[in-house]
């Protein structure tokens, strides 16, 4: 399971950056988010994977039992979910204002001063 | 108490939000919200001083479990800095800003870039740390794409785009880093480094948190981003970037190389040493090319900057306590600088040298004011910034790394160069045209104070690089800092 996990995240990352070097800004938006979500699998991985065990007392119990799923990796990757998901529609709202004002999606019109 | 200087700003800017949007209302509610953050970073400055390094346990989470807030020396010196450019950045706002950003939000976005930057010299966690660079960069984004101008919509996305990626590397790092060692906590993580070396992740994570900063700090080669974007936005919000936000990687590149890179490999300083040098020697001379007076400062910003890290690769106390007092020399003298720019915009509509010109003559008392960051940036004896460079040199030398020395000597001379050049252009050459408008006095006023700082930082130097010398003494030790945070080893 980590090895194919691995290998998806490995994926978005190498996805990711190709589509940032191209020239096209829809092109580009897309790579940050696959580059954003190939980096929340490596962090949700790199944590270790434990299945069926939440980390949660049992009743009766005073402390956890390993084997347990760590929660802290979880709770990392939600917030970089939360802030991702709230960066990439803001890009997206950028790349549609550049849009307007440029009237091109080719990076390199978006670059040249008038 | 340490949790002041990121509350006092989120409190103003969540009282902004729901104040009508006029003006008037709003500039006054931002002046008092950043003169109670100047105070309250005052005072946490004072206790640090006065009784060592700060410690709260958020929520009262011993650590490694909780978010951790720490202030030591430099965090403390760093978030008096923040106070200050608020304040300063405050105030210039009641001379008028553009009426569209200040309609949409202007004011309460200036409070959260400022709880952003806060909160990363705060905190002690590595994630923390990560969501303070993301709350200071959307506020950032959102301050540099309120005007739908050409220019300022590309000098966005590239912004955008570049810190992004900065942010995804930083992450990455965190992902690999929690993998292996199971904290996130700085302290918990300066006592586990060492045993990561056998397995050489140490050099991995240290490269990309290398390569995640330096785009943050405009470091060669990563630093295209700076010059596309800083000289767009109005004076204030240039102003506020140039002042905190590449400090924030350099305070970030401080943190980790003392913390946990002491006993890295030396290509690792190697690396970091090639990279200041370059970003010093490319970022001067691409000033000297440049004919617009923002151009030429963003130029400047990003050469100077090379010189707080190319100390830092020394990793001296002397170098370091010469990095420290040049970052905030810089910080007060780049911000009074944007504002100068500020000032040539609205009296000229340009701050193309070709349209500059006669200031000298037409505005004396501006003239006399300006000349005090030129000069100071320049590193004219007896300013703020011939003490850092002299501070810098001195480290270098005692360090043996003289050829660093002489890189140090060529990019002053280089700089005196760039700065005399813009003065002489913008100041001393027959004006091209009249002025078009007057300056608001507030503006004046702030550059005066800027100006005024300044000048104390050069009679107080004795005692400033005195309090230098302290803060890089406590971040070599480092032991002060884990007890702190970590309490005794049982």
């Amino acid at each position: 399971m980590e090895g194919l996990l691995a290998l998806a995240s490995g994926v978005l990352y190498a996805a990711g950056i190709y589509l940032m070097l191209r020239r096209r800004l829809a092109q580009l938006i897309i790579g940050i988010g696959l580059l954003s979500n190939g980096t929340n699998l490596l962090i949700f991985t790199a944590g270790g994977l434990t299945r069926a065990q939440p980390p949660v007392v049992p009743e009766g119990a005073l402390a956890l039992a390993e084997p347990y799923a760590d929660p802290v990796p979880q709770a990392l990757v939600l917030t970089a979910i939360v802030i991702g998901f709230g960066l990439l529609a803001f890009s997206l709202v950028l790349a549609h204002r550049v849009h307007d004002t440029v009237g091109s999606d080719d990076i390199d019109d978006v670059g040249r001063e008038q | 108490m340490l949790v002041l200087p990121i509350l006092v700003p989120l409190c103003t800017g969540a009282v902004l939000v729901l104040t009508p949007k006029r003006p008037a209302p709003q500039r006054w509610i931002s002046l008092t919200g950043s003169l109670l953050l100047l105070v309250s970073a005052v005072l946490v400055f004072l206790r640090v001083n006065a009784a060592g390094v700060q410690v709260l346990q958020i929520s009262g989470w011993p650590a490694p479990f909780g978010i951790t807030l720490v202030a030591d020396l430099l965090a403390a010196i760093l978030v008096v800095a923040v106070g200050v450019v608020g304040t300063a950045v405050a105030v210039v706002a009641f001379s008028g800003i553009d009426p569209r950003r200040e309609a949409f939000g202007y004011h309460p976005l200036m409070q959260i870039l400022l709880m952003g930057v806060a909160g990363a010299f705060l905190t002690g966690d590595f994630f923390n740390l990560y969501v303070w660079f993301e709350v200071m960069l959307v506020a950032s984004f959102v301050l540099l794409a309120l005007n739908r101008t050409r220019a300022q919509m590309g000098a966005a996305f590239k912004y955008v785009t570049m810190n992004l990626l900065a942010s995804s590397i930083f992450l990455t790092a965190l992902g690999l880093l929690y993998g292996t060692t199971g904290t996130l906590n700085m302290a918990a993580l300066e006592r586990v480094w060492p045993t990561l070396s056998s397995s050489g992740l140490d050099t991995v994570l240290a490269v990309l948190f290398l390569i995640a900063f330096s785009i943050k700090a405009g470091l060669f080669p990563l630093f295209f981003w700076l010059p596309a974007s800083y000289p767009t936005p109005p004076a204030p919000i240039g102003a506020a970037f140039a002042g905190l936000l590449t400090k924030v990687g350099v305070y970030a590149l401080i943190r980790v190389f003392t913390l946990l890179f002491h006993g890295a490999s030396p290509t690792l300083f190697g690396l970091l040493l090639a990279m200041s040098v370059a970003t010093m020697v490319i970022g001067l001379v691409a000033a000297l090319q440049e004919r617009d007076f923002r151009r030429v400062l963003s130029f400047n910003l990003v050469g100077h900057i090379g010189y707080t890290t190319a100390s830092l690769s020394l990793l001296t106390p002397a170098a370091l306590a010469g990095a420290i007092f040049y970052v905030v020399h810089h910080i007060v003298v780049i911000t009074n600088l944007y504002l100068v720019s500020g000032v040539l915009l609205r009296l000229r509509r340009t701050t193309d040298m070709a349209g500059l010109g006669g200031m000298y003559r037409d505005q004396p008392v501006f003239a006399a004011l300006a000349m005090v960051p030129i000069f100071s940036l320049a590193g004219v004896p007896p300013l703020s910034g011939f003490l850092g460079k002299l501070a810098i040199l001195e480290g270098a030398f005692a360090a043996g790394a003289y050829w660093v020395g002489g890189a140090v000597l060529v990019v002053g001379l280089l700089t005196l160069l760039s700065m005399a050049r813009t003065w002489a252009d913008s100041f001393w050459a027959p004006a091209a045209t009249r002025d078009l408008a007057v300056a608001g006095t507030p503006l004046l006023v702030v550059i005066a104070a800027l100006s005024l700082l300044t000048v104390a930082m050069t009679l107080g130097a004795e005692p400033l690089f005195e309090l230098a010398s302290r803060s890089a003494q406590q971040l070599l030790n480092r032991e002060e800092y884990v007890r702190a945070v970590l309490g005794d080893p049982h």
